[in-house]
């Protein structure tokens, strides 16, 4: 009797690559060939314990046991001491992949099937529990979906965080010959990349949700407009809208029902603008990405001057857990006005920086400490940025910030997409903040003046203030008029902007210069 | 390879074909104009100045208005750039781990600056805000490739990859 193959995973997701998850792969397929190992490769997405990547997993009796980090220098001890008969004494032997703290103490939802499955295996999917949201949502009335997405409480995890209920209630409401499924895959804020993730490692759950999304509001077409940067996702993604369209999830007569829907991938041009949701349909329609006023919104003039549903990658891959398993299941988890969970993604100078999906409520530190593991060079933490580039700087003593909308809110931060970046004690603030003012002007689309042109006074500002061959004292009052101005030109654009770009770049800016002043003397 | 290319009738013969049969493929797609200058990049390289009227004309758009879309988009370029690109992530996350000490490092073994390309003309460097590949930075590209972790060491490593292999024909 032959014996029966060993699983090996391999994760394939742009950050694997970019360690060299091609090349072991391929290494272990080859030595499985040539030596006659029973040995068969599956690549799956990743898990997002990215200080571990490449993360191999092997199927064993007991489940699945992890080794990591698997480099491509490893692979030849690796495949010579059998690591597939799950080598405990192993230096890279990591044990049952469930049994991880950092994965263990999350609650993965959005993200449960994320690393777990073949991102292009449609059994998998379905063996997960896969497309049992559209399912039911194919039993209900389009009103009593959203209803359900209502009261789930979700919010959007674009950033604005707006009720995903109230948005698809609206277009719902709103007539039309033709609506709009658009969804917002152009993840420019820094240190985010859930999305990316998410159209990688699990593509369906994308779909599923804009298809679930489409019977809610009676729409037949939908959009991906996915960022340039993203190859590896455009690839995933056109490959699992042609896998769903053939398993009559999506296409015509979606499940023998009467309904159709179809998505493309359209791809963006580098241009950070374009996440900004009417910008993006400026883009969309084939025009430079210039911000829309509002109102009409989008949702009642949106795509072609279409309703159109515009919502991140990440809102709209929630959806099936949320038809699936019930509004209540869905709003138990988080707390006040912060229901459900968050995919929080750690990144910059930190140990272990990987994917965090946690119900809203625990403090920041949390997240630092705890699945962090503080910084990667050892030396200590000094600022957190959280929420992208448009983010507050934190000090250590606004750490203890519960992760919640409100809270955040409270100490002029936001925690926007769920990108947390941090930084050593070697970092100069002055120099992030005039990043920031810099970062405006690079991506401003020029509408406002304020954005055009007081990001660049406000990088001009900064460089005067850091001038430091000029002996100042702190208390200068030349230094301190132009703080004051920096304050008074980021006042000017937070009011006289269209758009959270010029709107938001104060965060970052009045951030640093609050918690950390002494590094602007 | 390109600078082998002998006359520019023969090159403007070559990308005009190609124009034309992209927009017979896609001119009738509503709001063409990104996925037009995405196909055309692809296959020429650019977007060739000479080509906005063919681009225009086909959408029914003025030259104008394709114009400003080019030069809106970072990533479409009017001009030939190097064999290869390669992107420096210049965002805070990368910067956290030493990106703008990469970003001096490769300007200077580069001896050009972004938006330049090297004399040889193998390789241009860019500026790029985030490759989601925050959790390994600093992060770059080449072409459509994703490097994680990026030192010095490596750096050198990959650009002389590059360099040392045969560059294949565009
Ligand atoms: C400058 C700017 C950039 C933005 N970039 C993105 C982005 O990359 N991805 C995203 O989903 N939302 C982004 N947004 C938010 C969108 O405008 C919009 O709120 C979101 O797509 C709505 O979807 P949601 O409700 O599901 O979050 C951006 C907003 C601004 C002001
Ligand atoms: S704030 Fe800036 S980016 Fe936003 S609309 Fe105004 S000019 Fe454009």
């Amino acid at each position: 009797m032959s014996q029966a193959a060993t699983t090996i995973y391999v994760p394939r997701d742009t950050t694997t690559i970019s360690l060299g998850a091609d090349q072991v792969a391929d290494m272990i397929q080859t030595s499985a060939a040539n030596e006659q190992q029973r040995l068969n490769v599956v690549r799956n997405g990743s898990r997002g314990l990215y200080w571990l990547e490449p993360m191999l997993e092997i199927d064993t009796d007991r489940g699945r046991v992890a080794y990591g980090p698997v480099m491509p220098d490893d692979v030849d001890d690796f495949l010579a001491t059998e690591c597939w008969r799950e080598q405990a004494g192993h230096p890279l032997y990591l044990g049952l992949t469930e049994d991880l703290p950092f994965l263990k103490n999350q609650q993965r939802l959005t993200f449960s099937k994320v690393g777990l499955i073949d991102p292009l295996s449609v059994d998998e999917y379905c063996h997960l529990g896969g497309f049992e949201g559209l399912r039911c949502a194919l039993k209900l009335s389009p009103q009593e979906t959203v209803s359900q997405v209502t009261d789930s409480g979700l919010r959007g995890r674009g950033g604005a965080a707006f009720p995903t209920g109230k948005k698809w209630q609206t277009v719902l409401d709103t007539r039309a010959e033709q609506k709009y499924i658009v969804c917002n895959a152009d993840e420019g804020d820094a240190g985010t990349y859930a999305d990316r993730m998410m159209m990688e490692s699990d593509p369906f759950a994308l779909i599923e949700g804009m298809t679930i999304a489409a019977l809610a509001v009676g729409a037949s077409i939908g959009y991906i407009y996915l960022r340039e940067e993203y190859r590896l996702s455009e690839e995933v993604l056109n490959a699992a809208i042609r896998l769903a369209s053939e398993h009559h999830f999506l296409g015509d007569n979606i499940l023998d029902s009467d309904k159709s829907f179809s998505i493309e991938v359209r791809l963006g041009a580098g241009a950070y603008i374009c996440g900004e949701e009417t910008a993006l349909l400026e883009s969309l329609e084939g025009k430079r990405g210039m911000v829309r006023a509002k109102p009409p919104l989008p949702a009642i003039q949106g795509l072609w001057q279409q309703p159109t549903v515009i919502n991140n990658v990440i809102t709209l891959a929630t959806i099936p857990t949320i038809l699936a398993k019930g509004p209540d299941f869905y709003r138990n988890f988080g707390i006040g006005g912060s229901r459900g969970t968050m995919p929080f993604q750690l990144s910059g100078n930190i140990k272990q920086a990987g994917l965090v999906e946690l119900a809203f409520g625990p403090p920041l530190a949390t997240l630092l400490n705890e699945f962090g593991g503080g910084t990667a060079n050892g030396r200590e933490m000094k600022a957190v940025q959280v929420g992208g580039p448009l983010g507050a700087y934190l000090p250590s003593t606004l750490w203890h910030t519960q992760l919640d909308y409100e809270a955040f809110a409270t100490v002029q931060a936001g925690i926007g997409h769920g990108g947390i970046i941090v930084f050593d004690d070697s970092v100069d603030m002055s120099e992030q903040a005039r990043f920031a003012m810099e970062f405006c002007a690079i991506e401003s689309c020029g509408k406002c003046t304020p954005c055009r042109i007081g990001s660049v006074r406000g990088v001009e500002v900064i460089d005067q203030l850091g001038q430091r061959d000029v002996e100042f004292e702190p208390d200068d009052p030349e230094r301190l008029a132009q703080k004051v101005l920096l304050e008074d030109l980021c006042e000017t654009m937070t009011l006289g902007s269209l758009c959270g770009l010029g709107g938001m770049t104060a965060f970052p800016v009045l951030s640093a210069l609050k918690h950390f002043s002494e590094d602007f003397d | 390879m390109i600078t082998e290319m002998n006359s520019t009738e023969e090159h403007n013969n070559g990308w005009q074909a190609s124009v034309k049969r992209i927009l017979t493929e896609l001119k009738d797609k509503p709001g063409a104009l990104l996925p037009v200058l995405h196909a055309i990049q692809t296959e020429i390289g650019y977007v060739p100045g000479e080509s906005v009227t063919l681009i225009a004309e086909s959408l029914s758009l003025s030259r104008a208005e394709v114009h400003g879309v080019i030069s809106f988009y970072t990533f479409f370029r009017s001009t030939r750039g190097g064999s290869h690109t390669l992107q420096i992530c210049r965002s805070e996350s990368c910067q956290a781990m030493g990106s703008r000490e990469l970003e001096s490092h490769a300007k200077q073994s580069l001896q050009i600056g972004f938006d330049q390309t090297t004399s040889a003309g193998d390789i241009t460097l860019e500026a790029v805000y985030c490759l989601g590949n925050c959790a390994c930075s600093p992060a770059m590209r080449i072409d459509h490739q994703v490097y994680g972790r990026v030192t010095a060491e490596k750096f050198d490593q990959l650009v002389s990859a590059l360099r040392t292999n045969v560059i294949e024909v565009k």
